[in-house]
């Protein structure tokens, strides 16, 4: 069955429209990711999902109801946003259990299900602190705890992680992931971080300008790009452009090159001159110009290479991407 | 702590200004309150000495006690600056929170609208107050009093509130929504608590031309039963003589519940400034 389905869904605020005709499906304990630069529409969706704000056109499914019209509190989600928003006036364990004393669970049901979520995010010695007496981590496990407790079908993460250091992220990106193989409940989760997305993800879901580029699993899109937006999005550093004249090529088609598919190559076909150096230990970053383009090259290893200096690169011709001149992607 | 605040000369002179202001302020409030415990020829041979054994004398109070009902006076003075306040915040919140929260045609000119009394004084209308009042039969009552001072406080109130709730986290309401509360107790559960120091700078704001105003209870109240303070003080001024041990003493007493709701609200001033926030 499917956890979500969006057809044709879109939103305008007055006259800016923001979302245009999204069609989405989410299986049911799928983990899905939303990713797009900022402003493009990535919270406008998952406050559509959530019931916080209303589709302008088109039906929302939430496990085979139209939810279209259902109250965020029916919709049987549960929501952690990006600032936490705990309630400031009660501790931990009234912030986890609020949403469970509205719906009516009796007692006995409530103290288990804290319990149990306590566990599972070692909030067990906070429970009767205060949100203003929690570090930043802490808080953003009782966030993820009060969404836990209330056994959603689905759950939405609103760039959960991008008020913590890149320490505590990579931690609390780990527990998500454990999370979600324990709870085996579908996830959408939004961020504009593609290591996120491509660490987490079961489907990515690339939006840009309110439209969808492309869904796909993240090999898919890494692999296989439908558009020059997606290949330059996915993927650290990102993937090099250039006009495909300087290849000898003819056409007004853009070439691209992943940096890690480019080698050093004595005779390689791409003469560049090195501007900047990243030594990160396992790789080496090399960012040069070519012929007016800039053309980052990761090489695996530690090379010794100075800043000036002329170099060739070579690549395999498999490697490559060609778009047109809309940036569609040429087959 | 920063620098230039433990730096002792800047301590000393930043001291130094506050209890000069403070000097100043608390000034006339010193020579009515020791002029009160004082008779009469003293009050006008020495008004800064303190009393002593010598000049000192209750008559003032005395003298307050026994003409007209003191009690009544002070008693309608709480009552209508204490429920005007309550109205104008209870009002003035929902206003606010109805403009910032919610997307509705009109919204902008709904807002201009409600600010525009910060401009125009009631004092304009007092004839069509008067004229509502008497068709309505609210003349001599409480009410009267406090539907006009409600009605004075309201603007201000919506545009501070207002200004206020916008800086609420959405996301703080939006879980609020999605954890089943209602949009009442969203207002008055989250959203509240988070603006109570723009509310006590709003009551602290009415508190104080509410409680001396004698305009309105002359015009609208000016009933034996239904005198306010400064109104039943005004006995004791007259065109030829004024009773001035009588006018301190009923100044002095009018000072202490003001006092008293002041420091209640600026508690919680303070506590509203330091209470957990949102991050
Ligand atoms: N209430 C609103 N009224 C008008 N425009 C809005 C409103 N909310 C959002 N928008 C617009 O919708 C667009 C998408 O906003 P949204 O918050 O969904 O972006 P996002 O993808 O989440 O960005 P970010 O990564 O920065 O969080 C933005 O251009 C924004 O200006
Ligand atoms: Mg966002």
């Amino acid at each position: 069955m499917t956890a979500l389905s969006l057809k044709n869904v879109n939103k305008s605020f007055g006259d800016i429209h923001v979302l245009k005709d999204i069609n989405i499906e989410v299986e049911e304990g799928e983990f899905v990711v939303f990713v797009g630069p900022s402003g493009c529409g990535k919270s406008t969706l998952l406050r559509v999902i959530a019931g916080l704000e209303d589709a302008t056109s088109g039906e929302i499914h939430i496990a085979g109801n139209q939810v279209n019209l259902t109250p965020p509190s029916k919709r049987g989600i549960a929501m952690v946003f990006q600032s936490y928003a705990l309630y400031p006036h009660l501790n931990v364990r009234g912030n986890m259990t609020l949403a469970l004393k509205q719906e009516g669970q009796p007692k006995a049901v409530i103290a288990e299900r804290v319990q149990k979520a306590a566990n599972m995010l070692d909030l067990g010695p906070y429970l009767d602190r205060y949100p203003s007496e929690l570090s930043g981590g802490q808080r953003q496990r009782v966030a993820i705890g009060r969404a836990i407790v209330r056994e959603p079908k689905l759950f939405l993460f609103d760039e959960p992680l991008s008020n913590l250091d890149a320490a505590l992220r990579m931690n609390t990106r780990i527990e998500i992931a454990n999370l979600h193989s324990q709870l085996g409940a579908s996830m959408i989760y939004v961020t504009h971080d593609q290591t996120e997305a491509m660490t987490l993800a079961d489907k990515i879901v690339v939006l840009r300008d309110g439209r969808v580029e492309q869904i796909g699993s993240p090999m898919e899109l890494y692999n296989n790009p439908a558009n020059q937006f997606v290949a330059g999005f996915l993927g650290a550093p990102s993937m090099n452009f250039f006009p495909a004249e300087l290849l000898g090529a003819g056409g007004e088609r853009t070439m691209g090159i992943r940096p890690e598919d480019l080698f050093i190559a004595e005779d390689g076909p791409l003469s560049v001159q090195v501007r900047h150096v990243e030594h990160l230990g396992g790789d080496t970053n090399v960012i040069a110009r070519l012929d007016g383009h800039q053309i980052t090259a990761r090489l695996f290893g530690q090379h010794q290479v100075a800043e000036g200096e002329n170099l060739r690169l070579g690549f395999k011709p498999e490697s490559t991407y060609a778009f047109d001149r809309e940036g569609q992607r040429l087959r | 702590m920063n620098k230039a605040r433990s730096n002792p000369l800047n301590s000393v002179m930043m001291h130094g200004a506050l209890i000069l202001y403070t000097l100043i302020a608390l000034f006339p409030v010193f020579v009515i309150l020791i002029n009160s415990f004082k008779t009469r020829k003293a009050i006008f041979r020495e008004p800064l000495a303190l009393p002593d054994a010598d000049s000192f004398s209750t008559i003032g109070y005395e003298t307050v006690m026994k003409q007209g009902d003191f009690l009544l006076y002070f008693q309608n003075s709480m009552i209508v600056t204490v429920a005007s306040i309550f109205f104008v915040l209870l009002f003035g919140a929902m206003a606010a929170y109805a403009l910032s929260e919610y997307r509705f045609r009109g919204n902008m000119l709904m807002g201009l609208y409600l600010a525009l009394g910060i401009m125009i004084p009631i004092r304009i209308g007092t004839v069509a107050i008067l004229e509502m009042m008497v068709a309505t039969g609210l003349v001599n009552t409480l009410w009267a009093l406090i539907l006009v001072y409600t009605a004075q406080g309201l603007p201000l109130a919506v545009f501070i509130l207002s200004e206020f709730m916008r800086q609420v986290s959405d996301d703080l309401k939006n879980a609020g929504r999605i954890d089943g509360l209602s949009e009442y107790t969203i207002f008055f559960r989250l959203v509240l608590p988070l603006v109570r120091p723009a509310m006590a700078t709003v009551a602290v704001f009415n508190m104080i031309p509410i409680w001396n105003d004698l305009w309105f209870p002359l015009i609208l109240a000016p009933a034996e039963e239904t005198k306010t303070l400064t109104l039943g003080s005004q006995v004791f001024i007259g065109q030829f003589v004024t009773d001035w041990n009588a006018v301190l003493s009923a100044l002095s007493m009018a000072i202490l519940p003001v006092l008293i709701l002041y420091v209640i609200f600026s508690r919680q001033l303070i506590r509203g400034i330091t209470s957990g926030a949102v991050k």
